[in-house]
């Protein structure tokens, strides 16, 4: 009896002490939930370098790279969760379930989940970014520089995120130049330099004189340069390693939403949100133009970055057809968020088949 | 599409240069699993060589120690593997996934520092010929000299086994230690070489990866070709030449499914993805059905711990 009135009594202590010390700290912290490693200058890489503006913004940051998008995420969320973090910002689409499920025991942390779309619980926001706009501003390029009208594009897993690019890079390359032709390859990779170098090289020897790419690697760029092609840069600014071959990168610049949202739950103003932020908000960036490109194309370019952060043009503005000629957007419409989320058929004017 | 002589001089070039990696590595791995060591470390190998190269190529600036201080670290690491095995008598199977998991993270903890950096240019020998003949000229020049080092490396290996003393101590400790033994061979320290040098040949593989073939380092960037390694081995019974074979399908099968897809042949993609992995093994198999060559070219004695008694 008395040992248990000691134990009640020092465990009573422990948790006021504990409740005082949560009330007089006020410090917001964050925590980042990652798929690969820091150091893939790619996808993970640009969610790092917007923890960092998150850190120099005044807040306390914590991560964890190379999480499996499976029960060790849960695993990882929950520990996290349990570790005082305010909010936590989960970085890849395979953390859905995960996040929802954790999300639920812990109605007073916050969580963000990148890319995704389920909003189980109140404390769960989603955000992601318009990369098809930047596909449009590349594909325009692409358009208005090959000499061969063949173009080559490295392509990982035939999910919407994808299609959607390759069809807002075709339709943008046909509007510059109506001959053009656009040769996918599919690597069945994120992320494998030798396989995407492979890929580049058969659609160099085919006759593609620019490489886009939708794989995270830098190999592609490396592979232009050798050839002497031209390529563009992802997900962050590829220029150094290939100067002659990158014509312009598309960077995820996730910072400022970081901060943003870091913010809102220190001022106590979060709220559940769906976020897909493009050019406009700066979620999009396009990297220096080269100045390879003549002069009259650069001027265009930056006027079309400014025309879709504006809103005044759209990358999916009708009419447009499916491969078989099927309209799928009237004249002067433009595809709704619905549409392209979904979105699992290819434009008129690509070739190939969706790997099924 | 406008198919060329030096178009097919191109594409042949790019398989034999996709097929390096895999040649150096399995005839590494050969000389290894003949002396009955059977290391499954190959993969982890070749990481921890395409990370120091690489390293060494950025902090000395100089190629040569670059690729040899790959080939170095490969050894170094296969050290570990052989003091386990040999002298500590650990199981082969499991030091040697231990190995792959280890050197994967160890060379990820290294390479923090090197990611983003661009490679250096390695140069190419006889670049001005490769104009000269045509189909042959870009197949025959304007490579690294590990690529011709690799595509005579198979011969020289054959050579070795077949012809000199030294192979035949090593297919003897192979086939059987114990009698190898009885004749006064050590076969600790005959082991301990065979491993150390698939070690050097692994490392190597791994800096023709991160330095010659896409120059940069990023984690994980062997990609599991030191698993195909490894089965290129077992699947070619143990022969050099067949390693060749083998290898050269296999590069040669990834390369062609992505020109299938960009001329926009309707295969299913994930049938062409898989093809490379079925069609080799279907060749090796059926050109090692002789089952009498099989047993011959086995070493009897593989991944079975040699314990002396005295």
């Amino acid at each position: 009896m008395h040992k248990f009135f000691i134990r009640s009594f020092v465990s009573s202590l422990v948790l006021l002490f504990t409740f005082t010390v949560a009330a007089i700290a006020k410090d917001v912290k964050a925590a980042f939930v990652y798929i690969g490693p820091t150091g893939d200058h790619g996808w993970t890489y640009q969610h790092d370098v917007g923890r960092k503006a998150v850190e120099a913004a005044g807040f306390k940051t914590t991560y964890v790279e190379g999480v499996p998008e499976s029960a060790d995420a849960e695993r990882v969320l929950r520990q996290l969760a349990n570790s005082g973090h305010d909010v936590i910002f989960t970085t890849s689409f395979g953390y859905m379930n995960p996040t929802n499920k954790v999300a639920k025991e812990f109605p007073n942390v916050k969580f963000e989940h990148a890319t995704g779309y389920k909003r189980e619980h109140p404390n769960v926001s989603t955000y992601a970014a318009r990369f098809y706009e930047g596909r449009t501003i590349l594909g325009t390029i692409a358009g208005t520089m090959t000499k061969s009208n063949v173009i080559g594009y490295v392509a990982s897993f035939p999910i919407p995120e994808v299609i959607r690019g390759i069809n807002s890079f075709t339709l943008a390359a046909q509007k510059v130049n109506p001959n053009i032709k656009t040769k996918i390859v599919w690597a069945f990779t994120w992320y494998d330099p030798g396989k995407e170098a492979e890929a580049a090289k058969a659609l160099i020897d085919q006759g593609a004189d620019v490489i886009a790419q939708h794989t995270d690697s830098t190999a592609i760029v490396q592979i232009a340069e050798k050839a002497g092609v031209y390529a563009f840069g992802q997900a962050s600014d590829m220029d150094k390693f290939a100067p002659k071959a990158v014509l312009t990168s598309v960077e995820n610049n996730w910072g400022p939403y970081y901060v943003d949202r870091v913010k809102a739950v220190a001022n106590g103003t979060w709220s559940q949100k769906d976020t897909w932020h493009g050019i406009g908000d700066g979620m999009v960036v396009i990297s220096d133009l080269d100045s390879q490109m003549p002069a009259d194309l650069r001027s265009k370019v930056k006027k079309l970055q400014a025309d879709l952060a504006s809103g005044k043009v759209h990358s999916f503005t009708g009419p447009i057809y499916d491969q078989k000629g099927n309209l799928m957007v009237a004249e002067g419409k433009t595809a709704d968020d619905g549409m392209l989320a979904g979105m699992m058929t290819y434009v008129k004017g690509v070739e190939g088949d969706i790997p099924k | 599409m406008i198919i060329d002589i030096n178009f097919i001089g191109l594409i042949i070039a790019s398989i034999m240069a996709s097929a390096v990696p895999l040649i150096l590595a399995s005839c590494g791995e050969l000389i290894t699993e003949r002396s009955g060591v059977l290391n499954l470390g190959v993969e982890g190998m070749m990481i921890i060589g395409a990370i120091s190269g690489f390293a060494l190529m950025t902090v000395t600036g100089s190629l040569i120690i670059a690729v040899f201080g790959a080939m170095l670290a490969g050894v170094l690491i296969s050290t570990i593997f052989a003091f386990l095995t040999q002298t500590l008598i650990t199981n082969h199977v499991a030091t040697g996934l231990a190995l792959t998991i280890f050197g994967i993270g160890i060379s990820a903890m290294i390479g923090k520092n090197f990611v983003g950096i661009p490679g250096k240019e390695f140069p190419v020998l006889f670049e001005g010929l490769k104009d000269t003949i045509p189909l042959l000229g870009p197949i025959l020049f304007g490579h690294s000299i590990v690529f011709y080092f690799a595509f005579a490396l198979p011969f020289i290996t054959s050579y070795f086994l077949k012809k000199t003393k030294i192979g035949l101590i090593v297919r003897a400790v192979g086939d059987s230690p114990d009698s190898a033994s009885n004749q006064g061979i050590n076969v600790r320290l005959v082991r301990y070489a065979c491993i150390l040098y698939g070690g050097a040949m692994s490392g190597l593989a791994g800096a023709y990866l991160s330095m010659i073939y896409t120059p940069q380092w990023i984690e994980n960037m062997t990609g599991g070709r030191g698993w195909i390694a490894l089965a290129l081995v077992v699947f070619s019974t143990w022969n050099p030449i067949k390693i060749l074979i083998g290898a050269m399908i296999f590069g040669g099968l990834t390369i062609i499914q992505f020109h299938m897809q960009a001329i926009g042949v309707r295969i299913p993609v994930q049938f062409l993805t898989a093809l490379p992995y079925i069609v080799t093994i279907i060749v090796l198999v059926v050109i090692s059905r002789d089952s009498r060559k099989i047993r011959l070219s086995t070493p009897s004695s593989l991944g079975k711990s040699f314990h002396k008694d005295n």
